[in-house]
């Protein structure tokens, strides 16, 4: 970007490659063709502020102008509602949060070992790789707040002798084996992209299957599904609100608490921000990730 | 600087001091070229000589960074240039074939008419099935590209490129990365085509195929057109010491 800084032979064509050395000077062509260029950038620029404006603007008119907007915004939006509500959805947000750090190490965990044991070829490992496809099969189908309300409740109902009855841990298993499932998957398609070829060198190099995972196809399929994953984190820690089905005191669940003694859902509102406000930047993280992934496999292939 | 002088007035592609630039490393000195209709220029060189840029700044795939590229006496380097109407003129065939793994072999070849140039399906079809034909690929008109040895797919790109009739053929070392026995059938397509008045550039590293198809060969090294002609003056009496020595070692590896 800096034409005049590099200073390079010059001199006619077909002359002899050891010329005079000579700065380089952009052509009045050039001069011209940057100023179009530029010209044509600041055109699709308007362009774009222009078109943003006008649709921002309709969206919001038509939102404003709805016959309903008076109520709906005393019933949503009031401040001194979200204030008040604030304290509540703060302690129960924290607890989602919890939920999400506890959890996510243990998906990741659950669902390497389970896309590894699909993976297994060895004759004795059957019944393993039986069990991880009967397990991602019956998890990924069924809604995870079924299995929220029929873990946290059903469990307490065995009355089994020292298993804890607390609501919050079984949730938590419950969010755990269903994104188990889930991410096992998309640990299963990174190891299945990874080329055959991959599979070959590693074995002509007299590594077992065991050493060609861990040490050859593994390193490269996680690297490759950093960004599904992370999308599998946004989805998580917006599912963590399920758990105030089974009245554990959490964003969602304070929300709800407050709104049903005020006549108000503003708190809701509070608590869609508090979620956006964590899912927005892992959601951006993931875009960059996916974009380094894409100029990386793009490298070299011009 | 950039040199103004005329070359051909019936030139169908001329370029005038053109340069190419990736930030501080110039790829591109000064280049002047001149293509008329019918020829086959060939441009020779080593790995990294920039004969792969320049063809990529011919088809506007980089934008060049001063000089001029007209095809048929207009600037197409000008940023204003509609890129998909001057490559709806000049067709180009890649070293890796490129063709859609997605799209059986007539249908790789009848996109671009189809959807292009607005050419009926019947027709499309109908031309697609005879350069098929041609380039002895009919038997595999229906089959996925996957199912096709290198050289097969790399006539297929051929054809693909040669569908929408275009006025200008550039070809990127299609056979670099064909096995030895495979590079005759590919290099034969070709020849055929240049025998039969195609305008052609293509950048190559079979010098005996350029020392008898082309009308103009050039040769690149370290970015700049270091010397050009036909190709009996180029193979038999090189000006510069630099051509002498690439000659003498592509030549010697070869034998």
């Amino acid at each position: 970007m800096s034409p005049t800084a590099s200073l390079t032979p010059g001199g006619a064509a077909g002359g002899d490659a050891g010329g005079l050395p000579e700065a380089w000077q952009p052509s009045e062509r050039e001069l011209e063709r940057r100023r179009v260029r530029r010209a044509m950038h600041r055109r699709s620029l308007a362009v774009a502020t222009l078109t943003t404006v006008v649709v921002f603007g309709v969206l919001g008119a038509g939102l404003v102008s709805s016959p309903g907007w008076e109520t709906f915004q005393e019933y949503f939006f009031d401040p001194d509602h979200a204030r008040d509500s604030f304290p509540a959805i703060w302690a129960g947000f924290w607890l989602n949060v919890k939920m999400f750090l506890i959890a996510e190490p243990l998906i990741l965990v659950l669902g390497l070992a389970l896309a590894l044991a699909r993976q297994a070829r060895a004759a004795w490992l059957t019944p393993l790789r039986l069990l991880a496809v009967l397990y991602t099969d019956l998890f990924r189908g069924i809604p995870t707040i079924l299995l929220v309300v029929l873990l946290a409740f059903g469990v307490p109902a065995l009355q089994l002798q020292g298993v804890t009855n607390d609501r919050f841990f079984w949730a938590l298993v419950a969010l755990v084996l269903s994104y188990g499932a889930y991410v096992a998957e998309v640990f299963r398609a990174g190891i299945e992209s990874v080329h055959p070829s991959q599979l070959a060198s590693a074995e002509t190099l007299g590594l077992t299957r065991a050493q060609t995972m861990r040490h050859v196809v593994v390193p490269q399929a996680v690297r490759r599904v950093v960004p599904p994953l992370l999308n599998d984190f946004v989805s998580l820690q917006k599912d963590t609100a399920l758990v105030s089905t089974v009245g554990i005191f959490d964003a969602v669940f304070a929300a709800r608490d407050y709104g049903s003694y005020n006549f108000n859902d503003t708190p809701l509102v509070v608590v869609a921000l508090f979620f956006v406000a964590i899912t927005i930047p892992l959601a951006r993280l993931t875009d960059h990730l996916q974009k380094r992934v894409a100029e990386r496999e793009r490298a070299g292939a011009r | 600087m950039t040199g103004e002088t005329t070359g051909g007035a019936s030139a169908l592609l001329r370029v005038r001091g053109l340069r190419k630039a990736y930030g501080d490393r110039v790829v591109l000195h000064d280049i002047d070229l001149d293509v008329a209709a019918g020829d086959v220029v060939c441009l020779i060189g080593s790995s990294g000589s920039g004969k792969s840029t320049l063809l990529r700044c011919l088809n506007l795939l980089e934008e060049v960074d001063d000089g001029l590229v007209e095809l048929d006496g207009v600037d197409i380097s000008d940023p204003r240039t509609d890129r998909r109407a001057v490559r709806a003129r000049m067709g180009m065939v890649f070293q890796a074939y490129n063709l859609f793994p997605h799209l059986s072999v007539v249908d790789n070849v009848t996109l671009a008419p189809r959807k292009v140039h607005g050419v009926g399906r019947g027709e499309a079809e109908a031309r697609a099935r005879e350069l098929l034909d041609r380039f002895g690929l009919a038997d595999k008109a229906d089959a996925h590209p996957d199912r096709l040895s290198g050289g097969q797919q790399q006539r297929v790109a051929l054809v693909r490129a040669l569908a929408p009739r275009p006025a200008l053929l550039l070809l990127d070392e299609i056979t670099a990365a064909l096995d030895p026995e495979l590079v005759g059938d590919v290099l034969g397509a070709v020849r055929s085509l240049a025998e039969e008045g195609t305008t052609l550039v293509l950048a190559t590293h079979e010098m005996s195929f350029a020392r008898d198809v082309a009308t103009n060969v050039c040769f690149l090294d370290g970015g700049r057109i270091l010397e050009q002609g036909p190709p009996e003056e180029i193979f038999s009496h090189p000006r510069e010491a630099r051509t002498r020595q690439f000659l003498e070692r592509v030549l010697t590896e070869r034998a």
